[in-house]
Parts: C-alpha cells; structure tokens; sequence
C-alpha cells in the first residue's frame, strides 16, 4: 500500500506506478478495483477557513467529520448534505472529503441547493501521468478556463487523485421543520412533492417512503424560525388537497438522515441501484422494474430501488431517460453505459488525463 | 490584440465554400457579401473588429450539424455567436471563419412545471426564457445584466452569472441538458430532465467553454418559482474597508441575501448626476435585497440594519414598498449607462476572495493615480465578482493601450489576492494572454487536452481562451500532421 503525505509523494507515487492503481480514501463507497492501493488518509488538513467567504480548502484525505465539527463552530456547513454508504454497504472508516467530491456524493438537499459538483469551487489532483493540475479556485464566480472542477467531480478517480478541494459552505439555519403527509399512494405523493417544490416556499427536502400502507411524504423547509413557521403553515394549506393527515416535525434531522443513507434498506439482502430520471418518472421507474422495495427522494427524481440479487435493472429502464448505478450487488459500483457518441467523448477524455489506463481502470467503464 | 493570421487557402476557397452552406441552409441563411458580413465584425468588445468570412443563420440543429460537416470537410475555421453581447470578445470573428449565429433557433420546446424545467433553442434570450414561464409564476435564475438581449447559448459558453447568484447560483448550476453539436457535425445529447451525470460529467465541463468544444443547440433548463416579494436595504459608509467588513459579518450572521451590490463614491457620484436615484454623498454603498413573504422580508431586513450599524453607516435606508425599491435599485442599474455617458470605459470581471475586498480596493486605488486613469467599481460584493471601470478616451492615441496595460494590472491582483481572472464574462480574447498568469502550463496543458478531444483540428472559436501562441502551435501540428 502507499500511503503518501504530501502531494509531491502523491505525484511520484503514480508516475512510477508499475500497474494499475486502487484509490483508497475512507474506502467507504464500496469502490472494489483491482491494483496496488494508494491510500490518501495522510493527506489531511484544512489549509483555510473563511466563514466570512463561506470558503474552505481542505486536503483531500481529510476526514468528513473533521469538517464538519469545524463548520459547525461557526454554525455553518456542507449544505449538499453528503450521504453516508457505510451501514447500507456495511463498512467501517472515515469517509474523507477526497471520496466525497470524485463520487459527487450528496443528500436530499440537492434537490434544492445542488450537488458536490455545485460546491465545489477548485480542486487540485495528480493525473495518470503524476502531473499536479489545478483547476477553479477557492472563489464562488470563477470562468477562466475550463471547468474541470466539474469534470473530476463525480469521476470517481479515473481521471485524477484529488490532493485537494475547495469547497463553498452556507450557513446553518436557525430552523428546520418537516410536513409529514400520511397514506398517500406513489403517484399523489409525487403530485404533492411537485406542488411543495413548484411552490416559493424554498423546500430543501421532498421525499417519500412508501413503508407497507402508511407511507409517508416528508417536506422539509429551513430557515429562520418564524419564516419555518410562515412556509410551514402555507404547504399545509397547499398540500391539504391531497389528502392523508398531515403533522409537522420540528427536529427531523435524524429523519433525514434515515432517508439520505436510505435506512429503510438496512440490514436487508438483495442488490441496491440508485436511479435518477425526472421527478415524475419515478413511479414508471418502480412499476418498470421487479423490486422488493423503492424509496423516493429529490421529489421522485432519486429512486432507490432493492431488488432480488443478479438483476440489471437498466435494461427495463430503456424508456425513460436518466441513469441507474448498482450501488450494492455484484461487480457494483456499475454504472449507465453512455451513448455512443458521448462514450467517445468520456474515452477521449480517459486518454488523455490516464493514458496508462491505471486510476480506478474500469470503474466506470465495465 | 493579435489575432491568427487568416489562411489565404480557406480565402481562396470562399465561393466552393459559400456554395456549399447555401446547398443545405435558405438562400437569406448565408451571409457572405463584405457589407453585409460587417453586421458580425464585433462583439461588445467592440475595440476589436474583422469581418468573417461569412456568416451562417441555421433555425435547426440539423442546419447546424450541415454547417459544421462542411466546414469540417474544408477545413473552415467556425465562430459561434449567440446575440453578439460579449464583453471579452468570445464572438470576436477572424477574417477566414464562418460566424454561425443562432440568433433564429429561439423557440421553447417543452415547459415542464411539475418537474420544474425549460427546454429551448439555445438562440432565445435570457429573460425571454423568464417570459415563456412567468405567466405561471416561474423563472429563470440566472439574470446577468444584459439579460434583455444575451442569448442562452452565449450564457452557456461563458457560464454567466448575474446579481442574483449568491442565492441561486450561475448558468451551470441551472443547466440540466443539452443538445450539442461536435465540429465534424455530429449530434451528441448529454444530461436532461434528471439530476446529475450517470458517468463522467461532461454537461459541466462544457458549460463554460466559450463555444471551443462545439455549438449548443438545445439546453434544458431549470426553473424555479418566483419568491413571493423581494425589498432591499441601502446602506451608505464613509470608508470602503468598513462596508467590506459590513458584507462578511452579514454572511457570517447566517442571513442568505439574493443580492449585494457595491458601489464605490466615484459611481456613487456618477449615478447620482444620471439618474438623480437620491443616492446619499458617501465613500461606499452597498444594495442588499432579500426575499420573500412581507413579514420574512422584515425580519431578515431587520436582521441586516442591525449590523450594518454596528458599522457606523452614514445612511440607512429600508425599502417599504415598490416604489422605494424601484429608488434604491435605479441607480444601480443606471451605472454602466451612466459612467458611459462621462467616458469611454473598459469594464473588468476579477474576482477575489471576499476577505481581500478592502485590500484590492486600496491597490486598485493607487495602480488609478499611477496610471492616471480613473477607475470606478461597481461589483456584487456577496461573491467577491469585481467590476472595476477603467475610465479612458478611445480618441487619444495611447489610451486603450494604457488603458488595456492598466486592467492587466488589476486582473494580476485578483489572482495575487487568491482570485481569478474572470469571474462570469469570460476570457474570449479580452484576458487570453493573461492565463499563463493565472495557470501553470500543466494546469492549461490539461484544459488544452480537453479541447484536443472535443475538436482536434482546433476549429473552433481558436483564437480564444488560450495564448495564441498555444493555440497556433496546436493547429500548425495538425496542419503539419496532414
């Protein structure tokens, strides 16, 4: 294994690298490639914090938990609300802010706010050759050049080992409340999740949860306290009209954190794919597909679906655009083949940022 | 500003060329009378003029796919252009190029409101976009200022911001999907109506890229709906370092504004002799607006007035109505207009961390008395996205050189105090020669790689972005190669 300390050793690690590389963060993304490992857990600190400029650069094998304790003191945080794989993957350590970004992993807020792609203002990485590059900067509007920010973000590895990330954060709220709308079936829970996020109310969190009969719709709102009351009492009002008994929730941070690491699923076999299509696709998702159970977030638009083992959920999905990702099953994580033309592309892409082949090979092209 | 040397191969094959495009566009598509190619000599750079070679109005993607193929076939460099409102010279042509305009692709595909998205023809203007849904009570988020004529495409290629991105974010934190056409005129469709990229995500390398990877088309887009109401504050100081330390303490107070604008004394002034908003004489004034239901937009304006006093202000001044709001934005709007009226001006888009506000405004105050031109910053301070305007005479030989030499300097600043170059106009020719500034040659190898792929032969748009020495190279080794 080699455990780099700084970017420099980070950097020769790979140029002399003999054959293909495993990227070890927390190595709590169920990332199983073949290769010797590169583990980034000595690349860790916060270089600097601005809570004035809700900015902060960190290396990238920096714990999670780290950042958040340290955002917390000045009550602020990652408003994209990362999820947490380890129980429903079942593995132990740290997850690092590295995994965080080249997953492109978020939460339910995303739906609202945006993804870690969103907040992710500059990153440096060492590419397949051992070339440092850096890319964007730790400020909010930035245009010059390519934004490759993006590009690594969400790239799992393949094209680059992050060394480190600048990050926007918001402020914490002073409120949160969730409406909870009870016994609604799938499709009206759908109609409801659209009308609370077609509404001006800033909903940062539409999910539903179809647990056996008494599923449950869940509309979170955030805020200041007396603004959490306004556009608490106004959904109630808008959603009224369709039906199921409707109460208010005013700590739900643990209830959303059950619904981002999908804890419905905990403990339970069988494969796990994670689907994304428009919002109102969702029910033709889970009517396509032969599952045991499906949850809802991002309004409909992220269906997590568990299905009996073996089973490729992408070929039933052929109508309806978006992507799916076998999140847990075997050879996982898979993900949605591209179109041809757009393959081209992501393979020209993988050329030239890995021309060896060697970053994460395969991961996302098996 | 230099530009590539036009190839007299491509010159001397202007009328093979011509004849092709106007075998697969209408006969008033094709633009190539040396009068009429005059309409596209600029942009709103408009220090910088050439003529194309011709220029081409394609309505479809499969127009602009036929277009590309036979530039591609003959080797023609392209020039995309949206509405022509750059200020970095993205649109700027070369005398050897064919401008393809999407000025008549403008319609609206599909509106969605359950799930929240727009799909248009990239040639439709920003706030037009805002007008096919606004009936409906939705919008468009991001609104730079010359959103009554910027096209979406244009919006795409150079990730515009606006004021209201503290709140919402810019183009690519709105855009979802798009239609794309490569320089050999194939069509490739990447993202859509759902959330992020099932691979690698190339939706967001491609906003940004200042028409280099190939011609948007199609673009979905997210819209929101509009807030109930929206009131700001105008808060005056005395100093400019205790307005910028005002911002931070609002940031750090947790209160999300949707906009805050900064307006140094210089355009204080200016904007005040325009427009008579009834602005207050003082150093530095800041517009903070924020929204929602009436009593939230009390409560949070009341949060805000609280610390700017702690500032000391000369002036604190609430909106309590429409029409107070209408006063306090009038003059922010008026002040390119305004500052246009006493001088020619070059405007520049640095931005820097929040925290070296006072710092940068201090070095951009001594680089005005050593250069001897007066520079005025009007800018969104929420985001640290400066607008310093440098004012000058484009009558007086030297001038613009100076002038140029100068806005060179404060961009250098930027990116000394932790900032960049651009922060929503883009690079275009305008900072070209600044990157190397701003990246190490790694850091551009890596985003020359990315060009290499998407368009190999260096067609399209080549001039911009990057040093011209880099893109020459690139397209003599391709030449070469041939």
């Amino acid at each position: 294994m080699m455990t780099p300390t700084s970017e420099q050793e980070l950097s020769e690690c790979v140029s002399q690298a003999k054959g293909p590389i495993a990227i070890k963060g927390g190595g709590t993304r169920g990332v199983g490639v073949d290769g010797d490992v590169l583990n980034t857990g000595d690349l860790t600190g916060i270089d600097l914090y601005e809570p004035g400029a809700l900015t902060v650069v960190v290396k990238a094998g920096t714990a999670l938990s780290e950042i958040e304790t340290t955002l917390a003191g000045e009550r602020q945080r990652l408003a994209f609300e990362p999820m947490d794989y380890r129980v429903l993957l079942g593995l132990s350590g740290e997850p690092t802010i590295g995994g965080i970004v080249a997953g492109n992993i978020s939460g339910p807020r995303r739906i609202q706010v945006g993804a870690a792609r969103d907040f992710t203002l500059g990153v440096r990485f060492v590419d397949g050759q051992g070339t440092i590059v850096q890319n964007g900067g730790r400020v909010m509007k930035n245009v010059t050049g390519y934004d490759l920010v993006k590009l690594m973000s969400g790239s799992w590895g393949t094209l680059g080992v992050l060394s480190e990330v600048s990050l926007k954060v918001l402020p914490m709220p002073e409120a949160e409340a969730t409406l909870c709308v009870y016994g609604l079936e799938m499709n009206d829970a759908v109609g409801a999740m659209a009308a609370a996020l077609g509404s001006p109310f800033d909903v940062s969190g539409a999910a539903h949860l179809p647990n056996d009969d008494t599923g449950v719709t869940m509309i979170r709102v955030e805020g200041f306290t007396d603004s959490v009351s306004y556009r608490t009492a106004q959904l109630r009002e808008a959603l009224a009209k369709f039906g199921g008994e409707i109460s208010v929730i005013e700590n739900s941070n643990d209830a959303w954190a059950a619904v981002r690491d999908v804890e419905n699923f905990h403990g339970k076999d069988g494969d796990i794919w994670r689907i994304s299509v428009k919002p109102s696709d969702g029910p033709a998702v889970v009517a396509a597909i032969d599952l045991l159970e499906a949850q809802f977030d991002w309004a409909g638009g992220l269906v997590w679906v568990r299905t009996e083992e073996g089973t490729d959920v992408r070929a039933k999905l052929s109508g309806i655009s978006g992507h799916a990702t076998l999140v847990r099953g075997k050879g996982q994580p898979r993900f949605q083949p591209e179109t041809s033309g757009v393959a081209a592309l992501s393979a020209g892409m993988r050329q030239r940022f890995d021309p060896r082949g060697i970053l994460n090979a395969g991961l996302m092209t098996a | 500003m230099e530009m590539p040397v036009p190839s007299q191969s491509v010159l001397a094959r202007k009328s093979r060329v011509v004849e092709r495009l106007q075998g697969v566009l209408p006969m008033d598509a094709v633009i190539h009378d040396e009068m009429e190619t005059r309409a596209y000599e600029c942009d709103a750079l408009t220090a910088y003029r050439c003529p194309p070679m011709a220029a081409v109005l394609p309505t479809t993607t499969k127009e602009v796919s036929d277009v590309l193929r036979i530039c591609f076939e003959e080797g023609v460099p392209v020039v995309p252009r949206g509405s022509g409102t750059s200020l970095a010279g993205g649109a700027l042509p070369t005398a050897d190029c064919v401008i393809l305009g999407v000025a008549r692709m403008s319609d609206v595909i599909e509106t969605n409101y359950p799930d929240r998205y727009i799909r248009v023809q990239t040639g439709r203007t920003n706030l037009s976009v805002t007008g096919a849904v606004e009936e409906d009570g939705f919008f468009y988020a991001p609104d730079p200022s010359s959103q009554l004529a910027c096209a979406i495409a244009g919006n795409i290629a150079m990730n515009s911001g606006g004021a209201h991105c503290l709140k919402y974010g810019v183009t690519t934190n709105n855009l979802m999907g798009v239609t794309m056409v490569l320089m050999t005129g194939e069509i490739v469709k990447i993202g859509g109506a759902h959330l992020d990229a099932g691979n690698l995500d190339l939706l967001g390398l491609i906003c940004g890229s200042e028409g280099q990877l190939g011609v948007v088309t199609e673009a979905t887009l997210r819209i929101l709906h509009k807030p109930e109401g929206a009131r700001p504050v105008l808060v005056g100081f005395d100093d400019n370092e205790i307005a910028g330390a005002c911002v931070s303490d609002i940031i750090k107070a947790g209160v999300l504004p949707v906009a805050i604008e900064f307006m140094d004394a210089l355009c204080i002034k200016t904007c005040e002799e325009f427009a008579q908003a009834g602005y207050p004489d003082c150093q530095a004034l800041l517009i903070i607006e924020v929204e929602g239901s009436e009593v939230e937009i009390d409560d949070q304006l009341a949060r805000i007035v609280k610390i700017a006093n702690r500032h000391n202000p000369v002036e604190v001044r609430e909106s309590k109505s429409a029409e107070e709001s209408a006063a306090i934005w009038l003059g922010r709007k008026s002040a390119f207009g305004a500052m246009g009226q006493i001088s020619d001006y070059m405007c520049l888009d640095g931005t820097i961390p929040v925290s070296e506000l006072p710092m940068v405004l201090r070095r951009i105050g001594e680089l005005s008395d050593q250069f001897g031109l007066p520079v005025g910053n009007v800018f969104h301070a929420g985001d640290g996205n400066m607008h310093p305007l440098i004012l000058f005479d484009a009558n007086k030989p030297g001038d613009l050189e100076l002038c140029e030499k100068m806005g060179a300097e404060i961009l250098k600043l930027c990116v000394d105090a932790g900032g960049c170059l651009t922060g929503e106009h883009g690079v275009g020719i305008e900072k070209r020669d600044l990157m190397t500034y701003q990246y190490a040659p790694a850091d551009l190898e890596a985003q020359l790689a990315v060009k290499d792929v998407f368009d190999p032969h260096w067609l399209l748009n080549a001039a911009k972005v990057f040093p011209l020495a880099v893109s020459n190279d690139r397209r003599a080794e391709q030449i070469a190669a041939e």
